[in-house]
C-alpha cells in the first residue's frame, strides 16, 4: 500500500521518526511524525504502554534515538518487570543513559489545592530527564492521570495545552497515551491539543475471542492506511499486520511441484502444482481432504523440502498412524526433521496468535510448503470476516515467501459445492474439490480441480480411492447412463465387457458358417467340374466315332468307286472292317 | 535560589502537642505564584504553629533533580513532611481554610469558612 506516503518520507513535506514496531511504519508510512505529540488512544489493557515502551526501545536500540518514559501509573520497577517478557531489558538501557524513566505518583487523598498553581514541576522533571539522556523521544503514560490527582482541570487543561506545546517547541517525538472514554477518544478529550497523530488502538472480545486492532485516526499531512489493522503483542513485542501493505507483487515461480498423487499430477496439466501456490482442498467429511494433504507432505519430504503441517483436528501421532493406514508413512520424515507438525486447537489462541504462531514457525522452520488443516475450524476462533482476513494475510505471507500453501476445507454438506465458507476462493490458485458421489446405494469419493490458475487442467471428475497403498485417481465412467462410480461404475463395466463377448461370439459364428459354406460350394464347384470332365470325355468319344463312321462312309465310297473302276489305290479290306467295328 | 530560608521556633504553644511541625515549600522560581505562597505560609503558620514549625523552600529551577526524588509535579507544592503521615498542598495557599485542611489542622467538617 501507500507508495504514495514512502515518497513524502523522502520528500520534505513530513518528517517521520520509525517505531520499529513491525507493520507500523508500513501503515504510516514511515513512523510517527518527528518533533510531534502522538496520541495513542485506547481501553484499559490494549497495549498503549508496551506500544509507548516499545517505541522507545527500539528508537535507543535500533534508531539510536534515546528516549524517556514518564509513568504516571506504574514504576519503573513495575514497567521493567512487564516488558521484561517481551525481551526489552530496560534496566540495561536505563543503565547506559539511553533511556530514562520517571514514575509521577500522584496520590489524590495527600493532596489539597489551596488556589492557583501550575505543573512546572512535571515540566522540570521531564527536562531533567530530557537533558540526562540527550532524549529524542518521549512518552508519556498516561498523563490524564494527572485529573484524578488535581480537581482544578482549568488548569490542568492549559497547562497540557502547554506542555504538548513545549514537547514541539523541545523537538521530541512524543507519545501521549490516553484512556478511552464515552463516546470520545480520551476521558478528557486531550486529543484536542494533541492534533497531529492519533492512533486507536483496540482490544474487542467476539464470541470469547479477543482481538486487538490498531487504527490510525488521524495522521495530518500524511496519507495513512485507515483501516483497522490487527495487531499482536508476543515476545518480540507489537506486531501490526497490515492487511494490504504486502501488495501483489509477489515473485510467481515456474517451477512444478509434485502433489504426491500420480492421477492428480496428470490432471494438472501433467506436472503437479506450481511452487509458491495457494492450494484450496475442500470437500464435505470425510472425503479424504487429509489424505491428500498427507499425500502432499509426503511427496514434499520426498523432495528433501521441509514441509510445516498445522493440524487443528488431529495430533501428530494419530496423524501419522491413519496416513500409515493409507500406505502413507510420515513418520521417517518426521523423524529426519523434514516434516513438522504443530497440532492445536484452534479455539487455543484468538485468530491473531494462530497467525502470529504461523509466522514464527515459518520463520524458525522455513518451510518449502505448508498445509493447513483445517482453515474452516479456525471459524471458531474468530468470526467468518476475521478468518477471511486473517487467510488474506496467511496466504500473502506465504506467499511472498514462495511458500507452497495447502489449505484443507471441510465444507458443510448444505452449501454449494463452488463456495467455501470462508469465502478465500478468490485468493487461491488451485482448488481441488472432493465430493461423494452417492449413487446406488454407495457414497464414492470424486475429485475435480475446479480451478488451476496458469495451467492447462483437465476438466474431469476422477474417482477417488483410498487404498492401502495410498490414493488412486480412476477413470470415471461417463455414458449414456450419466457419471457412475464405485460398483456401479464396476457393475457397468461388467455388462460392457459380456456385451462385448457375445458380439464377438456371433462374429466368429459368422465367420464359421461362411468358411463352411464355402467349404460346400468349392465342393459344389469340384463336382460340377468332375461331371463335366465325364461329358467333356463322351463327347470327345462320340466324336471320334463320327469321325470313323464317316471314314468308314468315305472308304466305302472310294471302294465302290473303285470297283466302279475310277479308283487308283486300292483299299485292304482287313483295316476297313477293324475301323468299322469300333 | 535559597535552598533553605528559615527556621523559626518559637516558644511551646497552647496546651496542643509541642511537635516540631516540618514543611517544605517547592517553588520554580520567583514567581508570582511562589512568592504568594511562601508569603501565605509564614502567615499561616506564625497564626497557627506559632514557634513549632521550620520551612524549608526548595527552588526547583536551581535542584531540577529533586522534584523527582520528592515526587512533584505542581508548583508550588507544600509538603508536610512531619508530623506524620506525608501531606501535600498543592497551590499559592491562598485559601486558608483548605491551607489547613490540608495541613490536618483543621478538619473539613468545620463550617467556620474564609
Amino acid at each position: 500500500m501507500d507508495r504514495g506516503s514512502h515518497s513524502h518520507l523522502k520528500g520534505a513535506s513530513l518528517e517521520k521518526a520509525p517505531t520499529g514496531i513491525t507493520g507500523l511504519d508500513e501503515i504510516t508510512g514511515g513512523g510517527l511524525p518527528r518533533g510531534r505529540p502522538t496520541l495513542i488512544c485506547g481501553s484499559a489493557g490494549c497495549g498503549k504502554t508496551l506500544f509507548g515502551m516499545e517505541f522507545l526501545v527500539r528508537g535507543a536500540t535500533e534508531f539510536d534515538e534515546p528516549g524517556v518514559f514518564m509513568a504516571f501509573e506504574e514504576t519503573a520497577e513495575e514497567l521493567g518487570q512487564n516488558v521484561r517478557s517481551l525481551g526489552f531489558e530496560l534496566e540495561k538501557l536505563v543503565a547506559k543513559n539511553k533511556i530514562a524513566l520517571d514514575y509521577v505518583h500522584i496520590e489524590r487523598s495527600q493532596i489539597e489545592e489551596t488556589g492557583e498553581f501550575d505543573l512546572e514541576g512535571l515540566f522540570l522533571r521531564l527536562n531533567t530527564a530530557i537533558e540526562a539522556v540527550g532524549a529524542k523521544r518521549v512518552v508519556l503514560d498516561t498523563i490524564e492521570t494527572l485529573f484524578g490527582g488535581f480537581s482544578n482541570t482549568l488548569i490542568l487543561r492549559s497547562e497540557l495545552r502547554r506542555l504538548f506545546r513545549w514537547l514541539k517547541e523541545k523537538g521530541v517525538t512524543a507519545i501521549i497515551t490516553g484512556e478511552r472514554g464515552d463516546g470520545r477518544l480520551t476521558r478528557q478529550g486531550i486529543e484536542e491539543y494533541v492534533s497531529d497523530c492519533v492512533i486507536l488502538l483496540d482490544h474487542r472480545v467476539t464470541d470469547q475471542f479477543s482481538t486487538r486492532r490498531l487504527r490510525v485516526v488521524k495522521y495530518r499531512g500524511t496519507t495513512h492506511g485507515t483501516n483497522e489493522y490487527p495487531f499482536l503483542i508476543d515476545e518480540h513485542g507489537i506486531s501490526v499486520l497490515p492487511v494490504t501493505s504486502l501488495g501483489l507483487d509477489h515473485p510467481a515461480s515456474a517451477e512444478r511441484i509434485p502433489s504426491g498423487v500420480r492421477g492428480l499430477d496428470a490432471m494438472l496439466g501433467g506436472a503437479g502444482f506450481y511452487r509458491g501456490s495457494s492450494i484450496l482442498v475442500s470437500g464435505t467429511a470425510g472425503t479424504g481432504k487429509t489424505s491428500l494433504a498427507a499425500h502432499f507432505a509426503h511427496a514434499t519430504c520426498a523432495r528433501g523440502k521441509r514441509c510445516l503441517y498445522l493440524a487443528f483436528e488431529e495430533s501428530p501421532a494419530q496423524l501419522a498412524r491413519n496416513m500409515r493406514s493409507i500406505g502413507v508413512d510420515i513418520e521417517p520424515w518426521l523423524k529426519k526433521g523434514l516434516l513438522r507438525i504443530e497440532a492445536s486447537r484452534p479455539s487455543l489462541h484468538g485468530l491473531e496468535m494462530h497467525l502470529a504462531r504461523v509466522h514464527k514457525q515459518v520463520a524458525e522452520f522455513a518451510p518449502d510448503a505448508v498445509i493447513v488443516d483445517p482453515i474452516s475450524n479456525l471459524v471458531t476462533a474468530g468470526t467468518e470476516l476475521d478468518t477471511q482476513a486473517m487467510l488474506l494475510r496467511l496466504v500473502d505471507f506465504l506467499k511472498e515467501r514462495g511458500i507452497t500453501a495447502m489449505f484443507i476445507n471441510l465444507t458443510s454438506g448444505g452449501n454449494a459445492w463452488e463456495r467455501t465458507d470462508i469465502g478465500v476462493s478468490s485468493l487461491i490458485d488451485t482448488w481441488i474439490l472432493l465430493r461423494d458421489i452417492e449413487l446406488g446405494g454407495e457414497r464414492n469419493r470424486g475429485l475435480y480441480v475446479l480451478k488451476s490458475r496458469g495451467m492447462h487442467h483437465s476438466n474431469q471428475i476422477r474417482e477417488f480411492l483410498i487404498t492401502s497403498q495410498g490414493i488412486e485417481l480412476q477413470e470415471v465412467y461417463v455414458g449414456p447412463e450419466g457419471v457412475l462410480t464405485g460398483s456401479m461404475r464396476a457393475a457397468q463395466e461388467a455388462r460392457e465387457r459380456a456385451a462385448d463377448g457375445e458380439r464377438r461370439q456371433l462374429a466368429e459364428r459368422k465367420q464359421r458358417e461362411l468358411a463352411l459354406r464355402r467349404a460346400a460350394l468349392e465342393a459344389q464347384i469340384k463336382a460340377l467340374q468332375a461331371e463335366f470332365a465325364a461329358t467333356e470325355e463322351e463327347a470327345k468319344l462320340s466324336l471320334a466315332q463320327n469321325a470313323a463312321i464317316e471314314q468308314t462312309i468315305e472308304n466305302q465310297r472310294e471302294r465302290a468307286a473303285e470297283r466302279r473302276g475310277s479308283r487308283a489305290v486300292p483299299t485292304p479290306p482287313g483295316q476297313t472292317a477293324k475301323g468299322k467295328r469300333k | 535560589m535559597s535552598a533553605s530560608k528559615s527556621a523559626k521556633a518559637s516558644k511551646h504553644d497552647e496546651g496542643a502537642s509541642p511537635e516540631m511541625w516540618d514543611l517544605r515549600l517547592y517553588t520554580a522560581g520567583q514567581t508570582p505564584k511562589s512568592l504568594a505562597a511562601i508569603k501565605n505560609l509564614k502567615r499561616i503558620c506564625e497564626q497557627h504553629l506559632p514557634g513549632r514549625y521550620n520551612i524549608e523552600v526548595i527552588d526547583l529551577m536551581a535542584n531540577p533533580r529533586l522534584a523527582k526524588d520528592d515526587q512533584i509535579v505542581a508548583i508550588p507544592t507544600l509538603v508536610r513532611k512531619l508530623p506524620d503521615p506525608l501531606r501535600k498542598i498543592v497551590g499559592d495557599l491562598s485559601d486558608e481554610h483548605r491551607t489547613l485542611v490540608g495541613l490536618q489542622l483543621r478538619r473539613h467538617q468545620e463550617p467556620e469558612r474564609a
